[in-house]
């Protein structure tokens, strides 16, 4: 890698806590609870000390299952994810609290006075992941079911997005004055909202909502949450860049990873967003070695423990669609075609893998080329990018990853809830401090701040009448 | 310690108290009180201030209101005053950001039923439960038709709670009455799709939990399916608490059926045996004749060192407000000595506790912990100090069976 030119970027770093998935390893002696506060505290506050930006939550709506049943290899069960998040405000200082939080079975008004509210209640560090969703067996548990077609589902949360900042921006800064001697609470009665006017008004209207009344709650000190997306496609990637603040990257390899990022600030540009106001932060993991040697040992240790023979099929289904419990996990992969039309085997987790039929001839290719048994393939196709050495070639490679434009950060996991990340903070944190890489206290009063990103307070023409 | 091993003592004082927390207090003009703090009404501080001050008092617990619309002194919608407090945060996360700065008072926000998801609100309140580690409740609410429009899903007539008597409000009524029930009874059957001891960890067989013990609800009503199992693993409690405001026979009877906790606003001691004694009957008419159920009294109260200076206070806080002070609630100007007296008398009616309004915050909830309650322990009918246990238990609530754990389940479940 060439050394860079320009000033060193500081690295974006979240932690995320592993829980639904088989990152986590729960039946190791050190696995604590995915559910107690005591871990969020733990794992928030360890955070903090390594001076993180955020803490971030994943979400799923409905219990994953496996040909009908509930599926039980991998943790099972987790937390609503605004109120964990509201109480840990309560025992953290600086730290983002970033969810995700569906726009295809929430409303804008009730998603848009809980982020606001959480906003108000940490002092301005809350975020929003925003994941969209067309899922019919989740909409089972929900008033309208599986409503919404795939198609469609770009298109509502983008109005819901739409919807959520006209709602963040009816208060003005200024609206209550509190003035006990005069006796005047609000500054004046009409707002900026639109609609019929008075405090909190607004109308929206679009092809998924129909909305207009009063939003309760006053503007929130980052005005509007820090809003996260994913976005692959290139519709996707169009769609990020227009709304969110920062931009899940899955690529983990450095050539990848600089392309998309090449590519977010061209699109970012093009959408008229300032330079610096999208970054990218892929989700990454680490395993740390006293030696090298020591370190990859480790490593090759966890990623057999997370992807057991079972868990390499299962795995593999979610592609296959088909049950294969019958394949030998050491042996090659299945010699049948996936059947991506037939019913689903897997239902409840989201499908990375669009067109199974050219993903399969990949894999196959893939598995041949490097003599992977059908374990060793999911081994590596459903890993997480890693991060891998001793402490100093682990902060030298986040360092080289971002400093060459591969991102602008991390989201990073562990596969130990909720002591995984000590480790990380007592060992690779002072050294990336010492470089620069990274804040040794917190600047910002906000996560937006943190983030150094624009203040968002809206200019008439970001609210066109719809 | 496994959550279903937890065993909490009764509490032995018959009388509880609660103390409802809405803004700056219940008077329209508390906002402008020497010590009330309008402007830090949006922040953490103000809220955990507030509840920190209510458990110094050992009052069982705290319920928050919320709206899914702003105040207003009209029923239809805004009044466009700019003279009263207006605003608020969601209750839920309130309480939910208090709860690791507690750890004996019961957090009860609000949370409305008619246009938001039960999946939501079940999960929400457990979490609250799991965070709080058994302190959590549920303050049931309906919305009102202006609300309908912040969502614009549902198509309501030409429904004016201004004109109670008009065409449509009794249908509207019944209609969100009918809804809140289902919506707390697929809340209550999320809570035990997880049994207690689902999580079962084993790593010789490879799975995490044991998925005879986790179970869909299958619900289908008018409003809504929902089909479950819920995504949180049962709360502390089992059943957080289920509480609701009722001002007549419709929401008695739900609360009869559903509630835990029946908040009434009867105006005198013949109004309390009155209101005790239909809901009593509802309960018996729903089965729950042996379902400890609690139904309490909501009074606003304006206290102070005597009577005139109480009187005082209520007169500068009227003229300011610009009118009289009416309120759904009895109103109760006075010492606090004379409070106890009539809470007293009308716990002997019939009543098992109050949710006390303050008139003005911090003052009439300082004036609760400082004065009320030393009165009541003075007359040996308020605890000395809080045992270890959790809200239900605090109220002689049991902690419920699982309706869907099976008995006599194999040893070993079917994988």
């Amino acid at each position: 890698m060439t050394e860079p030119a320009q000033p060193r970027k500081r690295i974006i770093l979240g932690a995320f806590l592993s829980g639904v998935n088989h990152h986590t390893l729960w039946s190791a002696p050190q696995a604590g609870s995915q559910i107690a506060f005591s871990s969020f505290r733990h794992l928030a506050r360890t955070a903090e000390r390594g001076r993180f930006d955020f803490f971030f939550l994943a979400e799923g709506l409905a219990l994953r299952e496996r040909l009908g049943r509930v599926f039980d290899q991998d943790v099972v069960g987790r937390p609503d994810t605004l109120p964990v998040l509201a109480a840990l405000a309560a025992v953290t200082e600086h730290l983002g609290l970033v969810g995700t939080l569906n726009t295809t079975f929430n409303e804008p008004y009730e998603l848009a006075r809980q982020l606001s509210s959480l906003d108000h209640l940490s002092g301005g560090r809350a975020g929003w992941n925003v994941v969209t969703s067309f899922d019919a067996f989740t909409g089972q548990n929900f008033r309208r079911g599986g409503y919404l077609h795939r198609d469609d589902r770009y298109v509502r949360a983008d109005e819901f997005l739409a919807a959520t900042h006209r709602l963040w921006d009816t208060w003005a800064k200024d609206a209550i004055v509190a003035d006990k001697e005069t006796g005047r609470f609000l500054n004046r009665s009409d707002g900026d909202g639109g609609g019929d006017g008075g405090v909190g008004a607004f109308a929206f209207a679009g092809e998924q909502f129909d909305i207009s009344g009063h939003f309760t709650t006053p503007r929130s000190p980052q005005g509007r949450p820090v809003i996260l997306q994913a976005g692959v496609s290139p519709g996707g990637r169009d769609f990020a860049v227009r709304r969110s603040d920062a931009i899940f990257s899955p690529f983990h390899h450095l050539d990848e990873a600089r392309e998309f990022y090449r590519d977010i600030q061209r699109r970012a540009a093009r959408a008229g967003r300032p330079p610096g106001a999208v970054k990218v932060l892929p989700s990454a993991s680490f395993v740390l070695g006293d030696s090298e040697a020591d370190a990859v040992e480790r490593h090759r240790h966890i990623a057999r423990q997370q992807v057991t023979g079972r868990t390499a099929q299962i795995l593999l289904e979610t592609v296959w669609n088909r049950d294969l419990s019958g394949y030998d996990p050491d042996g090659p992969l299945p010699d049948i075609d996936p059947d991506p039309d037939g019913p689903p085997v897997i239902e409840g987790r989201a499908r990375i893998h669009q067109d199974a039929h050219r993903t399969v001839a990949e894999w196959r290719q893939l598995a041949e080329a490097n003599g992977y048994s059908l374990r060793d393939l999911a081994i590596h196709v459903f890993g997480r990018t890693e991060f891998v050495g001793t402490p100093q070639q682990v902060a030298d490679q986040l360092d080289a990853f971002v400093q060459n434009d591969g991102s602008d950060g991390f989201i990073l996991g562990s596969h130990l809830t909720p002591t995984g990340l000590d480790e990380f903070v007592d060992r690779v944190v002072p050294l990336l401090q010492e470089r620069g890489a990274l804040r040794t206290e917190y600047t910002g009063a906000t996560l937006r701040e943190n983030l150094g990103l624009p203040d968002p307070t809206p200019t008439p023409a970001q609210h066109p009448t719809p | 310690m496994p959550r279903s091993s937890v065993s909490f003592p009764g509490s032995s004082y018959p009388l509880h108290l609660a103390v409802a927390l809405d803004g700056v207090g219940w008077h329209p003009a508390a906002w402008r009180e020497q010590r009330a703090r309008p402007d830090a009404l949006f922040t953490a501080r103000y809220w955990a201030d507030l509840v920190a001050t209510a458990e110094s008092g050992l009052l069982d617990f705290v319920t928050i209101e919320d709206s899914l619309s702003l105040q207003s002194t009209l029923p239809d919608g805004p009044d466009g005053r700019i003279d009263r407090v207006r605003g608020r945060l969601d209750a839920v996360l309130i309480a939910s950001r208090v709860a690791p700065l507690t750890r004996h008072i019961g957090l009860v926000p609000t949370a409305t039923t008619t246009h938001t998801e039960p999946f939501h609100i079940a999960k929400a309140i457990a979490t609250l439960d799991h965070v709080s580690e058994g302190r959590a409740g549920w303050r049931v609410q309906v919305s009102r038709p202006a609300e309908n429009r912040h969502f614009g899903r549902r198509e309501v007539g030409p429904v004016s709670l201004t004109a109670p008597e008009g065409p449509g409000v009794r249908a509207y009524v019944e209609e969100h009455f009918a809804e809140a029930e289902d919506f707390v009874e697929v809340a209550r059957r999320l809570w035990d799709s997880w049994e207690d001891d689902a999580e079962i960890r084993d790593a010789a067989t490879g799975r995490f939990v044991d998925r005879a013990r986790l179970h869909t609800i299958d619900f289908e009503g008018r409003w809504f399916r929902v089909r479950g199992p819920g995504i949180v693993p049962r709360p502390p409690q089992g059943q957080p608490l289920v509480t609701l405001l009722a001002h007549g026979s419709l929401p008695y009877r739900l609360g009869a059926r559903s509630a835990d906790v029946i908040y009434t606003t009867p105006h005198d001691e013949d109004d309390v045996r009155a209101v005790v004694a239909e809901i009593r009957a509802a309960q018996e008419e729903a089965g729950r004749a042996d379902t400890t159920l609690h139904v309490f009294a909501d009074v606003v109260v304006l206290l102070g060192e005597t009577r005139a200076a109480a009187e005082e206070r209520a007169a500068r806080l009227a003229e300011r407000a610009g009118e009289p002070f009416t309120s759904d609630a009895p109103i109760f100007v006075g010492t606090a000595s004379a409070l106890a007296d009539t809470l007293l008398e009308w716990q002997r009616a019939g009543l098992t506790g109050y949710r006390l309004r303050p008139a003005v915050l911090p003052d009439d909830l300082e004036a609760v912990v400082g004065a009320l309650v030393p009165e009541l322990r003075r007359r040996g009918v308020f605890r000395g100090s809080y045992a270890p246990e959790s809200l239900r238990a605090r109220l002689g609530l049991p902690r419920p069976a699982n309706r869907y754990a099976t008995a006599n389940r194999p040893a070993t479940a079917a994988r």
